[in-house]
């Protein structure tokens, strides 16, 4: 059978290209592509790097549960899931979905279901550096 | 028995370490081996919302555990 997901954790630069051309087919009518980037700022402080941490081998197995998810619920053909590790800078790319349907509303659907519940149950976790100290993003309740 | 504990995110920085091997009673549940670490790590008290998971897989607080399992503390997740 042919492999209609690609689940990735790297510490290289993310390749949108790469998400595309594998989600890319014939039988589709449209892609939808999730691309996260590292803002400049958090509640008004300005943020100087992120430093994306994983527990990778378990983060791999939410990402496909997530992408397996995606295929069994909506009617999509391929998707993709790759997330960065490491050291990032202002508008460097954490995280890309991308999701291929033979019509639109299914792409859009299975995209925003996979980049939210990638934000809920995949173990990664940032940590902020502002000019003055650092922070471990959502660790405090 | 002996299990493995893996700390990740902020977990890490508080206890200084990235995993630690743990002897523990015979069919303790995941609520009970948490009471056991609150008592054991008083530092993790401020952070006591971490779920856990076992040999990579999130379970429930009544989860059984077995001996070397490897049992993971996962703060709060921030991907994305």
């Amino acid at each position: 059978m042919q492999k209609n997901t690609s689940i990735k954790i790297t510490s290289k630069k993310l390749n949108i290209q790469e998400c595309y051309d594998f989600v890319q087919d014939v039988s589709c009518g449209g892609i939808a592509l999730f691309v996260g980037t590292v803002r400049n700022q958090t509640q008004d402080k300005a943020v100087t790097l992120l430093d994306f941490s994983t527990y990778q081998s378990m983060a791999i197995k939410e990402m496909q549960k997530i992408a397996d998810r995606a295929l069994t619920d909506f009617h999509i053909l391929k998707i993709a899931i790759h997330h960065a590790e490491g050291k990032l800078h202002i508008g460097d790319i954490p995280v890309i979905i991308a999701v291929s349907s033979p019509h639109r509303k299914a792409a859009f659907a299975a995209c925003q279901f996979a980049i939210d519940t990638l934000k809920e149950t995949v173990p990664i976790w940032k940590k902020e550096y502002f000019a003055d100290g650092e922070v471990w993003v959502n660790a405090h309740p | 028995m002996k299990i493995t504990l893996l700390f990740f995110g902020i977990l890490k920085d508080i206890i200084g370490d990235t995993s630690k091997e743990l002897q523990v009673t015979e069919s303790i549940t995941v609520d009970g081996l948490k009471t056991h670490l609150l008592q054991k790590y008083k530092e993790l008290n401020n952070f006591s919302t971490f779920s856990i998971a076992v040999n990579e897989e999130y379970v429930t607080a009544n989860y059984i555990l077995n001996t070397n399992d490897v049992v993971a503390l996962i703060p709060p997740v921030s991907g994305g």
